[in-house]
């Protein structure tokens, strides 16, 4: 997984509320077995009519907006299905971090494991913020995970939260199945006394 | 004195393997179900990092997103790219040595309803999935959630999942659902009531006296939508008929087993005086028979209201709504009874039990589907499928004019040839009425299976208690 650590780009605005994943990558795209190549049916059905043709107004067929990393986007974003399908079509298409009011929970999980940042802002900074997202790339937008703040092209600094541990391993770019496998001897232990207590699971 | 638990705190606590200080878990996870969508890239990093399945015997598969529903399909997916899921997830059962369910095998079915029917989701487990409806299983009182591929892969490789807990929810519903109001009406309009993010950041515990009153069957249709709801598991505590339930299936506890395993299951209730971080209580009396007129799992009215105004909606829904009503090819002030369907579709995770098709059949016997209407039923599994034969369903179902397919999830998410057209309008019993969900441009009113009979009979969004 690619670290995430400071991002300089142009922020694509979507103010639509509950864009969900059938939106961000249709189901007749889930039948790839590879992670990879997603990118040009991010959005499909928004971005190109039933002939394959792009629909100019979506905004990211804009000529402004095309190399896009960052999503500025309504409340709810990814809700829906599970499928990680989603964050992989966002990061081959380009996009490194989405910002918005409130995330869909499997959603948000599945973009850590991506090397992509959810950020969460209250909805008045995610305004300010779509403002900006609306000049195109007169306003590139400056995310700086270690210091938790996302900047808008004014200089106008929001600070956001995020999780301890998903910081760091977006940070260092750390694959979490080897985290985990270092405490193979606390998931042996678990296991012994699981056996002993629940025995018919 | 400990101080009360949730039902979730309860389950939470029993499965910590480790608790870093800022509060990350790993979590132990007892059941892991798997389907061939989400599923194929796991097993190819596991192959890549000479990594193995760490506990096969807890790990479950079956094929079920892109599986045709025709007779036939045995002989081989015509799809090319559907085939090569399928196939890919048959291969990799076998290498890995985990249990399965092939297509060929009468107990293949949606995942979510095979993994109950064969007794694997017990009361107080941990079950994940690849797939947001795993709540469903938390109507056993388990704590059941969907997650992402790389999350697959780290449950193969490690049993756990690092997890952070989530907050405490309670929804009660109390009182009796009044005649013709079912499962599919409570879980609808509580979405209805909180939002799709109402839940967000939560665990939902269903309780009440009509969620006691429900049958398991029902129950896992009102939690099989907690995900819609936003939350991240909705969960039931278990009772007398969860017991039922699961007693004699191929996979519960025998013997001595099932007394030790019955004396702990007793224990999973919330404590009195549990905090809950957030409450929602719905009367049973005031619940509908609803349907969805929008775009979103939340835009639901009961079947006598009319399409709303766009103006009617509060900050970013309004331009949501005129988008859906766009979509949705409806305009506002008109009355839902009015919406004619063009498609009827009764089955998926949600509403494909045996139930389910009772309550659908019972609705159609000695009736016609409307001249014109496409209605076709898929039932959950292999099993239900004979059971409903044997009952007799069928041959009502058939009589009636609506196809009798095969198992699978079919026209829920349109990933196998069972898809809408640009336009269609579908009465349907599943979860997700998104743009494009059921095919492109397709557009999906989402209803219970007595009311997509009803709608399947008059040709129109119909209210199921003007026929019973």
């Amino acid at each position: 997984m690619d670290k995430f650590t400071t991002l300089t780009g142009i922020a694509a605005p979507m103010p639509l509320v509950n864009i969900d994943t059938d939106m961000i990558i249709p189901k007749q795209f889930l039948k790839t077995i590879a992670r990879t190549g997603l990118g040009k049916n991010l959005f499909d059905e928004m971005r190109y009519d039933q002939d394959g043709n792009e629909i100019a107004d979506f905004v990211l067929n804009q000529p402004q907006y095309r190399d896009a990393e960052i999503l500025v986007a309504g409340d709810n974003f990814g809700c829906g299905s599970s499928r990680e399908h989603a964050p992989w079509a966002l990061l081959d298409f380009g996009i490194r971090c989405v910002i918005s009011t409130s995330f869909a929970d499997i959603f948000y999980n599945n973009c850590f494991k991506n090397g992509i940042l959810p950020v969460v802002l209250p909805a008045d900074a995610v305004e300010t913020l779509m403002q900006d997202a609306r000049k195109g790339a007169n306003a590139r937008l400056t995310v700086d995970l270690e210091a938790q703040t996302v900047t808008a092209s004014d200089g106008q600094t929001f600070g956001f939260e995020i999780d301890p541990f998903k910081k760091h391993c977006l940070l260092n770019g750390l694959d979490d199945i080897d985290l985990t496998l270092e405490k193979a001897a606390a998931i042996d232990r678990f296991e012994a006394s699981a056996a002993q207590a629940r025995p018919w699971v | 004195m400990t101080a009360p638990k949730t039902l979730y705190d309860k389950i939470w606590d029993a499965h910590v393997v480790h608790q870093d200080d800022d509060g990350t878990c790993l979590l132990y996870i007892d059941r892991h179900l798997v389907h061939e969508v989400t599923s194929p890239q796991a097993f190819e990093g596991l192959r890549m990092a000479g990594r193995n399945v760490r506990a096969p015997g807890r790990t479950i598969a079956v094929p079920d997103h892109n599986v045709p529903t025709t007779e036939g399909r045995e002989k081989g997916i015509e799809n090319p790219e559907s085939r090569i899921q399928v196939e890919a997830l048959d291969r990799n059962a076998r290498d890995f040595g985990i249990h399965y369910y092939p297509v060929s095998d009468i107990r293949q079915g949606i995942v979510h309803i095979v993994g109950p029917e064969q007794g694997w989701t017990l009361p107080g487990m941990t079950v994940v999935c690849g797939d947001s409806h795993t709540a469903t299983h938390g109507a056993f009182g388990a704590l059941a959630h969907g997650i992402g591929t790389s999350e697959v892969e780290h449950v193969l490789a490690t049993q756990t999942l690092i997890q952070k807990k989530s907050k405490n929810m309670k929804v009660e519903i109390t009182g009796s659902l009044p005649p013709g109001v079912t499962a599919k009406d409570i879980t609808l309009s509580v979405i209805g009531a909180t939002g799709t993010a109402g839940g967000t950041g939560h665990v939902i515990e269903y309780c009440g006296q009509a969620i006691r009153e429900l049958s398991m069957e029902g129950r896992m249709t009102v939690c099989n939508m907690a995900i819609e709801g936003g939350a991240r598991a909705g969960l039931i505590a278990p009772d007398e008929k969860t017991f039922e339930y699961v007693r004699g299936r191929p996979h519960a506890p025998k013997g001595a087993q099932w007394e030790a395993a019955l004396a702990w299951w007793k224990t999973l209730a919330t404590d009195e005086g549990a905090h809950f971080d957030k409450v929602v209580t719905l009367r049973a009396e005031d619940i509908a028979p609803v349907v969805t007129w929008g775009t979103s799992p939340e835009d639901v009215l009961p079947i006598t209201g009319v399409v709303p105004a766009p103006e009617s909606f509060a900050g970013g829904k309004a331009e949501a709504v005129r988008r859906a009503l766009d979509y949705m090819g409806l305009t506002p002030g008109q009355r839902l009874q009015d919406v004619a369907v063009d498609t009827v579709f009764i089955g998926s995770c949600t509403n494909g039990r045996i139930e389910d098709l009772r309550a659908a059949a019972a609705i159609l016997k000695g009736h016609r589907v409307k001249d014109g209407l496409r209605a076709m039923v898929v039932p959950g599994s292999g099993l239900v499928r004979a059971q409903a034969e044997e009952e007799g369903l069928a041959d009502i179902f058939k009589a009636a004019g609506f196809e009798w397919r095969l198992a699978g999830c079919s026209m829920c998410l349109a990933m196998n040839p069972d898809q809408l057209s640009p336009g269609e309008r579908c009465a349907a019993t599943s979860n997700r009425n998104f743009e494009g969900r059921q095919g492109r441009g397709g557009r999906t009113h989402l209803m219970s299976p007595a009311m997509a009979a009803a709608a399947a009979i008059t040709g129109r969004l119909t209210d199921v208690r003007e026929m019973m």
